[in-house]
């Protein structure tokens, strides 16, 4: 570890001497700090976010307005938009509403919310905090982003085929997704879905090998595991998920991608399709609806957890106090990293597995309730007697946690097998999820945006803009999926293009119309956020070193720190993250790098004590 | 037109984020100090925070009661019933402790905000608390679990050996059904076999197939256990039945069943919810292509006798397809025309 950071530092002498000018390419696009990867990262993702969100105004459109003309929409979708000959409607192509609920899924879940959140704030936070030079190898980092830029450039261009893009939804089940005489999404739309993904997983991959490898052997002199930051613990914790469930996914494509494409029958068995018997025998749907959700289940702690992590440091820094219960935080995350690989098949309660395998992922799944409602309590004491100052990163982190709790509590519905027979594949699920995965996840990524900004591009977002983008969003999101409640419990299905054809389908009209409005009211209040975004990097008003009188490491680094990030030693560490407002303490925080024997007007028993010992530790690292 | 109004509104927000933008920079710098602007914005959003729980609270409540009868569909299987009553415990449950938390976390909001001589209490942690909020929901989640666990084990048991075995097929992008006849028993299929008529792919060597008949609506006797034998053709589908709170996925290759006792007929559904065009309808669940929302059948709940009349009033395939004889293997035809309720002449028709 030591030589490591010896060398780096020699190096960053010779970079104050000669300052050697790197080219633009080495810089901005090739580059391998982990700063620029983290916002080539962010600024993809808020791009895909916008082609995601917009994929959903335009199939809420339809659900909300069965009856609408969309032939203004021609000029942009084309084909997609049927007229009809006889009155000049223009109607959405029934296929094409499935792709587009299937690229908002995948979008949404995989390019915003597994790329742009982990890949931007591990990134950028993970050598910030624990006070490294960059990470363990800044090129591994480097091909992270760019086989996740060909990845994503791979599934951009499956928008523009004739037959369309995937259109079998995000979880790709076959046999729909195999067989191209199924739908006209499962044809070339659906191999360059599979290729991108596999793009995707090695990006995930070499990045997900990067911050464990980092976080374990790169943490700066002093910082323990009990010292690390929660954000530290969840990316930590992301990425092994990661890496132990995406190459289950990578597997499962692999073998759909021999299905489709080599005649062989691990997904396939008697089907009779466009007039014809396949010879596919002995292959099962259901094995592959395993692998899928051997990933497709941690994936979604994969997109939570950084967000939890992220808004843990948001609220003890702006409640103005240490994160209640610091060691409960992480036994509880570890809690769920590990359940989350043992409940995956909750998702396939009726799908035709054995009913008794159900009772015992019944069982495991509630049994994640526990740890998730920990940490929820946890927030909420953590602002008890707080002094609470709401930035709006501070907001965002508060929404966070009202939305963990409101998509939540459905948990406890539908990972219970006998009320999920009704609800299973209903608009209920898609409340649920939505909450506790989409907003939540995506509420703790513009948290984090709007609190590290100032230490990506050294100036602030603007504080009033971000209030309005909290609360349009917050009201917005809230007015999207809690009427969605009442469809799914009244049975509404999910994908269908219109409840028209069923009488128990029928109804709630108006709510639909009404939940469109909202998604489209809430889709727009982000631009809000993209204008404040751009337009902050480069006439925002300029940050201060620390501007949220932080304790992390990373706000001890220039407030525009270089390749290095720091330009002399690194800092060492002395004292856990969370020494906020600290009884007999001058100011309302104590960075991590102040030792206990500057402090000791604040200082507990057992921190006197280390304070004596700080001096001889220092001694034995001068001898070594 | 609507493209022009479109970029407009956009052009719209992204001007009035500037004028807010630079309005707010503007008053920044004459009032000068930015603590005072912290705070004050403090002020309002901790009041926003109250306002929200409390018009968010009010909202939530009014809706839940003004769409009940919207969201709360009848109900007519006995295992139905078991399972809204689970709901039912299960949203009083969560749903204390999603308005408690809710309270806590807002009033909180709002009760602490930045105040300049104030002081957070530094309180990292209390093992007593943590353990309590531990204990608590894990206690609610067992009772929760055993009582799902029951109910779950009671529904997916085995079938009663009385019950009326109903076959479903989905296929893109409908359902088809096929009873077992008077022999109480399905016939074999094999896939291979299915053809334009043959849609089951029905093995008509087995004696067993040739009295199965296939109608175009669903009958269920009320009051019977109904065995549902699924399977699907091309890709997957799923058997829904709302009102019955039935859901199974259709499975090429893969045979699945889920059992229920309808509880109402038809006629007292349409009695009790006062519409006299209410039918029970099959819907499919499973994303199957472009047709998956158009996949719907009628269900019929019949009273017993009515059910019983009903079948045999039914014509066998096998009767509606007569070229199909020519399957039969030679020894069978005879057994198999009586069966299939063929008449002689009828059948050297269809062989002319």
């Amino acid at each position: 570890m030591s030589t490591a950071n010896v060398d780096l530092t020699d190096e960053m002498g010779h970079d104050d001497h000669g300052h050697h000018e790197q080219s633009f390419v080495s810089k901005y696009i090739f580059s391998t700090d982990h700063k620029t990867i983290a916002k080539q990262f962010l600024i993809s993702g808020i791009i895909w976010a916008i082609i995601g969100g917009l994929l959903s105004v335009v199939f809420r459109l339809q659900l909300g307005f069965p009856n609408m003309d969309m032939a203004w929409l021609r000029p942009f979708l084309g084909e997609w938009i049927n007229i009809d000959a006889a009155t000049g409607m223009g109607k959405l192509d029934t296929e094409f509403y499935l792709a587009l609920v299937t690229m908002h899924g995948t979008i949404m879940v995989f390019f915003v919310l597994t790329a742009g959140l982990s890949g931007t704030f591990s990134n950028f936070l993970i050598p910030l905090q624990i006070g490294a030079r960059d990470m363990a190898s800044g090129f591994m980092n480097m091909l992270s982003y760019w086989f996740f830029f060909l990845s994503s450039v791979i599934m951009f261009a499956s928008f523009f085929i004739s037959t369309g893009p995937a259109s079998g939804s995000w979880v790709i089940y076959p046999p729909l997704s195999a067989l191209p005489q199924s739908m006209s999404g499962a044809g070339l739309g659906m191999t360059l879905w599979l290729v991108a993904m596999a793009l995707f997983i090695v990006s995930t991959l070499l990045g997900g090998i990067n911050y464990i490898a980092t976080i374990i052997n790169l943490r700066t002199d002093g910082m323990s595991f009990t010292k690390m930051p929660l954000t530290i613990w969840a990316f930590f914790l992301t990425a092994i998920i990661g890496l132990l469930s995406f190459p289950v996914l990578l597997s499962a494509a692999l073998l759909l991608i021999l299905d489709r494409s080599f005649g062989t029958s691990f997904f396939l068995s008697e089907i009779y399709i466009g007039g014809e018997a396949l010879p596919n025998m002995g292959g099962s749907p259901i094995l592959f609806q395993h692998l899928f959700w051997f990933l497709g289940h941690p994936e979604v702690y994969i997109v939570l957890l950084p967000s939890l992590g992220i808004t843990s440091e948001i609220i003890a820094t702006n409640a103005r106090k240490p994160i209640f219960g610091y060691r409960a935080m992480i036994g509880s995350m570890m809690g769920i990293a590990i359940l989350s690989f043992v409940v995956w098949a909750h998702h396939m309660f009726v799908t035709g597995m054995n009913p008794f395998a159900g009772s015992i992922f019944m069982l495991l799944t509630l049994i994640i309730a526990v740890p998730s409602a920990i940490k929820a309590f946890n927030y909420i004491t953590t602002l008890w007697k707080g002094n609470i100052i709401f930035t709006p990163a501070m907001m965002f982190s508060i929404g966070l946690v009202s939305f963990f709790i409101s998509g939540g509590v459905t948990g406890i519905f539908l990972g219970n097998a006998a009320l999920d027979i009704q609800l299973h594949d209903t608009y209920f699920v898609t409340a649920h999820f939505h909450l506790v995965m989409g907003s939540a996840a995506f509420f703790g990524m513009i948290a984090g945006v709007y609190h590290w900004f100032p230490k990506m591009f050294g100036r602030m977002m603007d504080r009033k803009l971000g209030y309005i983008h909290f609360w349009t969003s917050f009201i917005g999101i809230y007015l999207i999926f809690f009427p969605m409640h009442y469809i799914g419990i009244a049975g509404f299905p999910r994908r269908y293009y219109s409840f028209t054809n069923f009488d128990a389908f029928s109804t709630f009209t108006d709510l639909n119309a009404f939940i469109s409005i909202a998604a489209i009211a809430t889709f727009v209040a982000q631009l809000i956020f993209v204008f404040n975004f751009f337009y902050s990097i480069f006439k925002g008003r300029r940050a201060t070193q620390n501007p949220w009188n932080s304790t992390t490491l990373e706000w001890t680094t220039p407030i525009e720190p270089g390749h290095g990030n720091w330009p002399g030693p690194i800092p060492k560490v002395y004292r856990w993250p969370y020494d906020l407002s600290k009884p007999g303490a001058k100011e309302d925080f104590i960075p991590q790098n102040v030792p206990f024997a500057e402090t000791p007007e604040s200082n507990l028993p057992h921190e006197q004590e280390l304070a004596g010992l700080e001096g001889k530790e220092d001694n034995t690292i001068k001898v070594d | 037109m609507q493209n022009l109004l479109l970029g407009a509104s956009v052009a719209l927000i992204l001007v009035i984020s500037f004028m807010i933008y630079k309005l707010t920079t503007l008053i920044n710098v004459a009032k000068g100090s930015k603590t005072d602007q912290e705070a004050s914005s403090n002020n309002v959003n901790g009041i926003l925070m109250l306002a929200f729980l409390i018009i968010g609270g009010v909202a939530a409540t009014w809706s839940a009661v003004a769409y009940f009868d919207l969201y709360d569909i009848p109900v007519a299987s006995e295992h139905g019933v078991k399972t809204d009553s689970m709901f039912w415990i299960t949203m009083w449950i969560t749903g204390a402790a999603f308005v408690i938390t809710h309270i806590l976390l807002f009033y909180f909001a709002f009760k602490y905000r930045y105040k300049k001589d104030a002081k957070a209490k530094f309180y990292p942690d209390n093992h007593k608390l943590e353990l309590i909020w531990t204990l608590v929901p894990a206690l609610v989640l067992t009772i929760l679990i055993m009582y799902g666990l029951r109910l779950w084990n009671g529904i997916t048991d085995t079938a009663p050996e009385q019950a009326e075995v109903v076959e479903i097929m989905g296929a893109q992008f409908a359902w088809r059904v096929r009873y077992p006849g008077a022999d109480n028993a399905l016939g074999k299929y094999d896939y291979r076999k299915i053809d334009a008529s043959n849609a089951f792919g029905m093995d008509l060597s087995d004696k067993s197939s040739h009295d199965d008949f296939v109608p175009r609506e669903i009958h269920l006797p009320k009051g019977k256990p109904v065995l549902l034998k699924i399977r699907a053709r091309d890709v997957l589908h799923s058997v829904y039945l709302p009102q019955f709170r039935v859901k199974m996925d259709a499975v090429p290759g893969m045979p699945t069943q889920f059992w229920f006792v309808p509880t109402k007929s038809t006629a007292d559904m349409r009695a009790e919810t006062g519409n006299p065009d209410f039918n029970y309808e099959l819907a499919c669940a499973e994303i199957c292509g472009e047709g998956h929302f158009s996949m719907r059948m009628i269900v019929v709940v019949d009273e017993p006798a009515d059910y019983e009349a009903w079948k045999k009033s039914q014509q066998t395939w096998l009767a509606q397809n007569p070229e199909y004889l020519s399957q039969v293997p030679e020894e069978l035809q005879e057994v198999a025309m009586l069966s299939a309720g063929i008449e002689e002449n009828e059948s050297k028709d269809s062989s002319l």
